[in-house]
């Protein structure tokens, strides 16, 4: 599946400044690993010691919060979108 | 130019340009120009991560560019230990300012507003209907300007907004933030621009329009609003109260317990019953606590955190009742519209403070929520919102549960004003018949509402 994910700008610096990446992904697992390899400095930003998705770090689809969907277990489809969005606080 | 001017040209150039182009190249123009630091000499506080430690000096940014994790102000305090002391506050204005030296607030800052060091009180008549003794009310329903705890937080924000050299505030919110944002935008001459779901109540959509501020409905839920404002704020760089400059505004919270102890007589109680919706306020008030403990104005006391969430938007409760450390994100359905926030940013923190002294979190019904409502007015002459109708209505289930005990010094923490939710009370107080201006037709109305035969008027 081709996916497109956006970077957000304090990440960009790790990816020779593209806003946004092509990836072949057909889970999260999948997307992250081809990130790794894509950009090895971002790996450590999106993943913690023991390779776990980084606590505040929120991942959506299409603008849907990939919790929602079923998280790792989600299947992509050509065409989704990827936002890396940081936890935000409430209003 | 100054960035507040950029900002709107930016948006002026959005309405007149669409397509994904324009915007990425908006976001280029704008980030190449950041706002000026001003210069003064080195401040008694800095931005750190709360994960990984490192230090961000003081500029508007809320997380860790290393890690993802949220910034939070951090303070010298060997150094602050010899400025603050009771004495000192004492001598403070009767605001939340008086606490100005445990606040990151810019050198020789001037308060435009008295906001803060609302009542508290006790409670005897609640108490009495949930079974406690030594009850208090902390009310910020009547917290200046725009009637809720928010202003506190707004007040911190909007000193760092000007430090920062912003003329243009923004936020996303579920209503109270909203009106703040706004009222004290205008008041301190600021131009902005606010973010709402679309199905806000109407005294929030309008006490936010009066103040002048651009108010942004968007067709979705406050987690989509928020998302979408982290994204603004990613490519435009406004004063986002709650994006940008968030841990300066979270700051202001810790007013509330501040308060707290100064007005217990400089003591702590044992426990603290708040609502949750992004899951920072009670954090803050147990870090104020911890500060007055680190300073020596207060003896030290493991107080118990309560949380409070209706049971339709209850990721935080749910949590702690499940024994995790994290929230999973929920999709709000409740008629508590300020507290609902189904992906809490503070949550994981939320729950560490409920549990680090034996707390507990709890939620109510919808139906609850109102009744409690009804109960606080009815009792204590207090007309609080939905959230606050959360805290009463959790604090009786917590009193039922033995969780809290009716000796124990307990404070209940009322966010916000019912004038602004009036709508969940709909139904709830029939409108009845007018009735002529006439004694005899007063009369005849207490023998139909009351049942009862009125003896006959004896003539003079």
């Amino acid at each position: 599946m081709t996916i497109t994910v956006q970077i957000p700008t304090p990440l960009r610096r790790l990816t020779s400044g593209s806003a946004r990446v092509t990836c072949a992904a057909a889970n999260l697992d999948e997307l992250f690993s081809a990130l790794d390899q894509q950009f090895p400095d971002l790996k450590p930003h999106l993943r913690d010691e023991a390779g776990q998705m980084r606590r505040f770090l929120n991942v959506y689809v299409n603008e849907e919060d990939i919790r929602f969907l079923g998280g790792n277990a989600y299947v992509f489809r050509d065409g989704d979108e990827v936002l890396l969005v940081p936890s935000i606080a409430g209003g | 130019m100054r960035f507040g001017v950029r900002g709107v040209f930016c948006i002026s150039v959005l309405f007149f340009h669409s397509g994904k182009k324009r915007i990425s190249l908006l976001g280029r123009i704008c980030s190449s120009l950041a706002p000026r630091k001003k210069e003064q000499p080195m401040p008694q506080y800095e931005l750190r991560c709360r994960e990984c430690g490192k230090s961000w000096g003081n500029q508007p940014r809320s997380i860790c560019d290393d890690c993802f994790s949220p910034l939070e102000v951090s303070y010298d305090y060997d150094q602050l230990r010899s400025q603050v002391t009771r004495e000192r506050i004492a001598l403070g204005p009767p605001s939340m300012w008086r606490y100005s030296g445990l606040l990151p607030l810019p050198e020789n800052f001037q308060p435009s507003l008295p906001t803060g060091f609302t009542p508290l009180f006790r409670a005897p008549h609640l108490a009495e209907q949930l079974g406690a003794k030594n009850l208090y009310i902390k009310n910020d329903a009547v917290c200046l300007p725009t009637l809720s705890f928010k202003d506190r937080v707004v007040a911190v924000a909007l000193a760092q907004a000007r430090e920062f050299g912003f003329e243009v505030v923004s936020c996303s919110s579920t209503g109270n933030l909203a009106n703040s944002v706004a009222a004290q935008a205008a008041r301190n001459g600021f131009r902005s621009w606010i973010f709402v779901p679309a199905d806000l109540e109407p005294a929030k959509i309008i006490g936010t329009q009066v103040f002048g501020a651009r108010l942004v409905r968007i067709s979705g839920s406050y987690d989509q609003v928020n998302r979408l404002c982290s994204q603004i704020a990613d490519e435009h760089q406004w004063g986002f109260v709650n994006v940008n400059l968030r841990p300066y505004y979270a700051e202001g919270s810790k007013t509330v317990g501040f308060e707290i102890a100064e007005q217990l007589g400089w003591r702590l109680p044992d426990n603290v019953v708040v609502p949750m919706a992004g899951g920072s306020l009670i954090t803050k008030i147990k870090k104020a606590f911890d500060e007055l403990i680190t300073l020596g104005l207060v003896d030290a006391k493991p107080v118990r955190f309560f949380g409070a969430q209706a049971t339709g938007c209850s990721p935080i409760s749910t949590a702690v009742k499940a024994g995790n450390a994290e929230i999973d994100p929920q999709k709000p359905a409740t008629v508590a519209r300020s507290l609902a926030i189904g992906n809490p940013a503070d949550g994981h923190y939320a729950i560490k403070t409920i549990k680090a002294n034996g707390g507990w979190a709890e939620d109510v019904s919808d139906p609850g929520i109102v009744e409690s409502i009804q109960l606080l007015a009815q009792t204590e002459g207090i007309f609080t919102e939905t959230a606050g109708g959360v805290t009463v209505g959790c604090a009786r289930k917590l009193y039922r549960q033995d969780r809290i005990l009716p000796d124990e010094t307990t404070v209940l923490c009322i966010t916000g004003n019912g004038l602004k939710t009036t709508d969940v009370l709909a139904g709830k107080y029939a409108a009845e018949e007018p009735i002529p201006p006439k004694i005899a037709e007063f009369d005849k109305y207490l023998e139909r509402t009351l049942d009862i035969d009125l003896p006959e008027a004896v003539e003079a």
